[in-house]
């Protein structure tokens, strides 16, 4: 059957209907594929910086409340409301200072949203430096940006000093009487350094490793002073927010998941992009639409890892009608994480990619917990003769169980991110597997026979 | 104070404690790896896991914050499930080498898998191997063994000060190591081995030497310095194979120095066994009661004033106590228990002892510390400020000669003369003292082992006069568990285990009698036909054409010069009474005995004093006790400090402008115990020797830097 956009067959989720698509003047990228300008001016003509001083002289506690009743999700993978996550902050400065930190180590495999916003919208983040640095009542923002992230760590340097030359952000930032500085800093290029905490222990010169939480950055985060911190896709929608009023915000996308969103659609597509996207669009919508399709057709398509690699891959069956937002996905037991659509047709080794998914979480554990640093060791292993099908039948409910055993059980999330891919391809695909140990067998027998 | 259920059982805790003490606080045991209660907490090994009642997730009970009204179960299934996840992954590398590790027996990881583990193991992959690392004479390192627990990390960053330990690489290829694979340049490194949980750090002069059960564990006190650490001496048959920390949290609290643990090899070495006399130029062996006649021959028609009595340094309390009351009876006046002839004693107690304690560093706001290098003469009071500082606010200066210690300090002066500037006020460090709340000063021996050294006592005591390191100064309530008392910031760090005792009980020459230099002078000049060195190896000088009788359980520099030598027993083979720089009475016990003919040193003066006819009447060493206490009754309280009483003391006379020394040049190498050890003379070669030899400083430079 052909798909038609806007005519469901039937409403999905406890029958809300999806989102349409995004209408051009709801964009808030409007340069998200450097068509113009990366420069202050170009910036300016797009709207940034407009009425930044009015918007500072709103007291930081109601621009917390307009995030909040925005409904802005964190847009780095966890979802977490943003608003709320700032009025974790003191209220008041006491002996520490404030940090704002901007997580710009964009490292997910298959998430390439704040890149392009780095290249084509650097003034965006800046701003959002600001407006989010003065409602948290910081005095510093770092923007810490991923050592592979060269050409990028100069347009944003660039545009600092732009926005410091114009008197924007620096001493009396912008006129309002507000100091706010915005330092970049460097990774050295380690997918844990875009963990919150260990983030900050990069930035202070130790070795990326998580914290223990609690407690959180809130309270003790960067060199000990209360922090916060946020993607560069949170900070960079801020001013538009600001500027169109949080009920402009939660009147795009589903309920608990408003605004717009940049989906990052890689893999088996005609037509590889970066698009913002209304929360809550079909997702076959989106690749239609945006991506050009399947290669091969829908029909074509194997499965679909919705939101970069550490979450569950989704099933055709699934993907069919699933709509792109954080619950819809959570219903359906994946998530929409960093929304980097990975797209696999029928060509794919289901087993061999989710194998080299989970040797890339094996070489970027920090080794630091036991379940993390052994147990994806462990996984990697077996994923490995599953690619071959030297196993048992039973060691996949072992692998499960391994899953299980680490998911949960370490310092940060990057074993539960291990674990998730697996526990999805056992979930969805474990005939393909079991198929391939029985040929293994097979083919082993056939060569000890003759 | 937070009030939780652990297990069903209610309990409350100090406000600011953690899931874990909870738990331990009603008896619910929870395994753990990674945590110390002396380090920070790191929460990697997650082997303490509990369940948290509505919490999705299990929670680490060691890094937790108990709050009110938590529900916590230690063993419900949820929780030993994730216990025993933790457990099969720590397994699934560790190698199933026990019967050819060292820590078997000892082993946490052993030990807790017995209770979280699975028969059987379900990873079918390759194991992972690591190279070991070389980390010095003293650590023997597996590291295919190592779970990355970090506590060795924790202890070398956090508590011994140096920063080249850590881990390398990330994920599975992570690895301990010391970063260039040097040796751990740090007088307290082999603690580490203790923390260690599993055989990844042993110990590299014991290794393969016994199992744990196969020891008799005496609990005892350390002499290599005058700490006083707490020991637990283990021991099979006749011999000393190690020594282990015992927790004293005012002393020593879970650590040793490197010292204390591995100088117990000497007590094999260089050992005297029998009795030796002088016959025609040679030491011979000969009999007790040869040795015995030919002390009392030559003693024979002496005037007690042409005789003399140096004690050691090592020396415990009951055999100086007997020696002296043998000189009293012979009416000698010439004894002396400060070879070092440093100018401390007397009747004001206070003028000698650490008065601030060890655990009351913890408190202290400003230290000055004069002519001493904490670090080599008394590494863990070292520890302690260090771990002061470590707290921050708090200022530290150095008279003297500067040294490497692992903590910040400012270098004011190298002599008497900035010293001269304090008292008088016109130096800037007068005033932070001044401002201090409570003032610290540390003389070390370089300052008072010297011509004008009570000279110098006098001027620290105007010092902590006028700064008022000695007055009513409260101590706040909530840190009064150590003090009852007042402050008390004048502090004497002494260097010999036995120091503290001899002045105690005045060993000291008394009616115009002589001190250790006016006995050599005497013995040189010939008024002075007889020396009793008890233990006494340090002295530089001979003794011209005097009888040197030498009492000891080493053939050290003393027993060199003997005419004749009373073999007695080392600090393991008797109880003794030792009395640290506090002033704190402790007690040392007999864990194994004296080789061959040696004797308790008490018994050996015992048996002199019937045959030169002047009989000390002691029948037990229990009598020994009573006579010593009854006559100086500080000796009565084990363990305990009694504040002492506060006066005039020192000379007012003019100080030299020599710079102070440091006594001590080689850390490993103090005592006739730790001369004959091996152990410490490979770190010697290599902590000492090498990095002089490396930095490319002349010796004489860099006698008493570390590193």
């Amino acid at each position: 059957m052909e798909y038609q956009p806007g005519a469901q067959k039937k409403p999905l989720l406890k029958g809300q209907k999806a989102a349409k698509m995004l209408k051009d003047e709801d964009r808030i990228f409007t340069n998200l594929y450097g068509w113009f300008g990366s420069d202050i001016m170009s910036a300016r003509r797009r709207g940034d910086w407009s009425n930044t001083t009015e918007i500072l002289k709103m007291p930081a506690e109601k621009i917390i409340d307009v995030i909040r009743s925005s409904g802005l999700r964190g847009r780095g993978g966890g979802g977490f409301l943003t608003g709320l996550k700032w009025s974790f902050m003191p209220k008041e400065i006491k002996e520490r200072p404030h940090y704002l930190v901007v997580n710009a180590d964009e490292s997910e495999p298959g998430t390439c949203k704040d890149r392009e916003i780095m290249r084509h919208d650097p003034h965006k983040l800046i701003e959002g430096c600001l407006i989010s640095g003065f409602a948290i009542r910081a005095s510093t923002g770092f923007i810490y940006i991923r050592g592979e992230f060269y050409n990028e760590s100069l347009i944003i340097q660039k545009a600092i000093e732009e926005a410091y030359d114009a008197g924007l952000i620096g001493k009396n930032a912008c006129g309002s009487g507000y100091d706010f500085d915005v330092i970049l800093h460097r990774g050295a290029g380690a997918y844990i350094c875009g963990e919150e905490t260990a983030l900050l222990e990069s930035m202070e010169g130790k070795k990326g490793q998580p914290r223990l939480k609690p407690p959180f950055p809130a309270s003790v985060g960067l060199y000990g002073c209360p922090t916060t911190v946020n993607n560069v896709e949170s900070i960079a929608v801020i001013p538009t927010i600001m500027r169109r009023g949080s009920e402009w915000f939660a009147s795009i996308g589903r309920p608990n998941n408003y605004g717009p969103k940049i989906f990052s659609i890689s893999g088996h597509v005609n037509n590889p992009c970066n698009v913002e996207e209304e929360l809550g669009i079909p997702l076959r919508e989106l690749i239609d639409k945006h991506a050009g399709g399947v290669i091969g057709g829908w029909n074509n398509l194997l499965a679909v890892i919705p939101g970069g690699s550490s979450v569950p891959l989704l099933p055709k069956s699934v993907c069919n009608e699933i709509l792109m937002d954080f619950d819809s996905l959570r219903e359906v037991q994946s998530g929409l994480g960093t929304a980097a659509v990975i797209v696999m047709n029928k060509q794919t080794d289901i087993i061999k990619a989710i194998a080299r998914l989970t040797a890339f979480y094996k070489h970027e554990s920090c080794g630091q917990c036991t379940p993390c640093r052994e147990g994806t060791a462990w996984m990697s292993r077996v994923m490995e003769r599953m690619v071959r099908g030297d196993a048992d039948i039973e060691e996949i409910d072992t692998l499960e169980d391994v899953t299980r055993q680490i998911e949960g059980h370490t310092i940060c999330a990057l074993g539960d991110a291990a674990a998730w891919p697996i526990q999805g391809i056992i979930r969805n695909f474990r005939p393909e597997m079991e198929g391939r140990i029985t040929a293994y067998k097979a083919s082993k027998q056939i060569k000890n026979s003759t | 104070m937070p009030r939780l259920t652990i297990d069903g059982i209610e309990t409350v805790i100090p406000q600011g404690g953690t899931v874990l003490q909870a738990c331990e606080s009603v008896g619910s045991e929870v395994p753990h790896f990674c945590f110390h209660s002396r380090l920070s907490i790191a929460g990697n090994c997650r082997m303490c896991l509990v369940e948290l009642e509505n919490a999705p997730k299990p929670i680490v009970a060691c890094a937790f914050p108990a709050d009110e009204g938590m529900v916590i179960h230690t063993k419900s299934d949820f929780a030993l499930k994730a216990q025993k996840s933790t457990m099969e992954f720590l397994l699934i590398n560790h190698p199933l080498d026990c019967p050819i590790c060292d820590q078997g027996g000892e082993c946490d990881l052993q030990d807790q898998a017995m209770g979280y583990g699975f028969h059987s193991s379900r990873y079918l992959d390759n194991k992972r191997a690591v190279t070991n690392k070389y980390m010095g004479p003293l650590i023997k390192t597996v590291m295919t063994r190592c779970i990355h627990c970090t506590r060795c990390v924790r202890f070398s960053t956090e508590i011994a000060g140096v920063k080249e330990m850590g881990m390398l690489n990330r994920g599975e290829n992570a690895e301990i190591t010391t970063y260039l694979e040097e040796a751990l340049n740090s007088e307290l490194s082999a603690n580490v081995i203790d923390l260690c949980p599993v055989g990844a750090l042993t110990s590299k002069p014991y290794a393969f030497i016994a199992r744990p059960w196969e020891l008799r564990k005496t609990n005892s006190v350390d002499v290599m310095d005058a700490v006083g650490s707490n020991i637990r001496v283990d021991t099979r048959g006749a011999d000393v194979l190690r020594i282990l920390p015992r927790l004293h949290e005012d002393v020593n609290e879970d650590w040793i120095s490197d010292k204390t643990r591995y100088a117990c090899d000497g007590l094999k070495q260089q050992r005297l066994d029998r009795p030796y006399v002088r016959k025609d130029g040679k030491l011979q062996s000969t009999s007790w009661l040869e040795a015995f006649t030919t002390v009392a021959l030559a003693m024979k028609n002496l005037k007690g004033t042409q005789m003399a009595a140096i004690a050691g340094d090592i020396v415990d309390a009951e055999s100086m106590y007997a020696l002296k009351r043998l000189m009293n009876n012979l009416k000698c006046p010439n004894i002396d228990c400060r070879q070092d002839g440093a100018k401390v004693g007397g009747d004001i107690r206070a003028a000698y002892l650490f008065n601030t304690t060890i655990a009351g560093i913890e408190y202290a706001d400003a230290i000055l510390m004069v002519g001493t290098n904490p670090r080599w003469e008394a590494a863990l009071i070292n520890a302690r400020i260090r771990k002061r500082w470590m707290e921050g606010q708090i200022s530290i200066a150095l008279i003297g000669k500067k040294v490497n210690l692992n903590y910040d300090y400012e270098h004011i002066g190298v002599g008497p003369k900035t010293l001269f500037e304090i008292m008088n006020g016109s130096h800037t460090f007068t005033k932070i003292l001044k401002n201090a709340k409570r003032p610290m000063i540390i003389l070390g021996m370089g300052a008072l082992a010297r011509s004008d050294g009570s000279a110098i006592l006098d001027a620290a005591r105007r010092i902590a006069n006028d700064t008022g390191m000695f007055n009513n100064n409260q101590i706040d309530q909530k840190k009064n568990n150590i003090h009852t008392a007042n402050w008390n910031g004048f502090n004497v760090l002494h260097t010999a285990a036995s120091r503290v005792a001899g002045l105690d009980m005045s060993f000291l020459p008394h009616n115009n009698g002589r001190d250790v230099t006016g006995i050599i002078e005497g013995t040189k000049s010939g008024a002075v036909k007889l020396v009793y060195l008890l233990g006494a190896d340090e002295i530089d000088s001979d003794f011209g054409d005097a009888f040197v009788i030498y009492q000891g359980h080493h053939g050290d520099r003393g027993a060199h010069i003997a005419d004749v030598i009373f073999p007695g027993a080392a600090y393991t083979e008797k109880d003794g009474i030792y009395v640290n720089t506090e002033g704190r009475i402790q007690m040392a016990a007999t864990a194994t005995f004296p080789p061959g003919e040696a004797r308790d040193d008490w018994k050996i003066l015992r048996a002199l004093s019937d045959i030169v006819g002047a009989t000390i009447p002691f029948s037990t060493l229990e009598s020994v006790r009573s006579e010593l206490r009854a006559e100086y009754p500080t000796f009565s309280t084990i363990d305990a400090i009694q504040p002492a009483k506060w006066g005039v003391f020192g000379n007012a006379d003019v100080m030299s402008d020599v710079p102070f020394s440091c006594t001590i040049d080689n850390f490993y190498m103090t005592d006739m115990i730790s001369r004959a050890s091996r152990t410490m003379s490979e770190c010697t070669e290599s902590f000492v020797l090498q990095r002089r030899n490396i930095t490319g400083i002349s010796e004489q430079m860099n006698k008493s830097v570390v590193g």
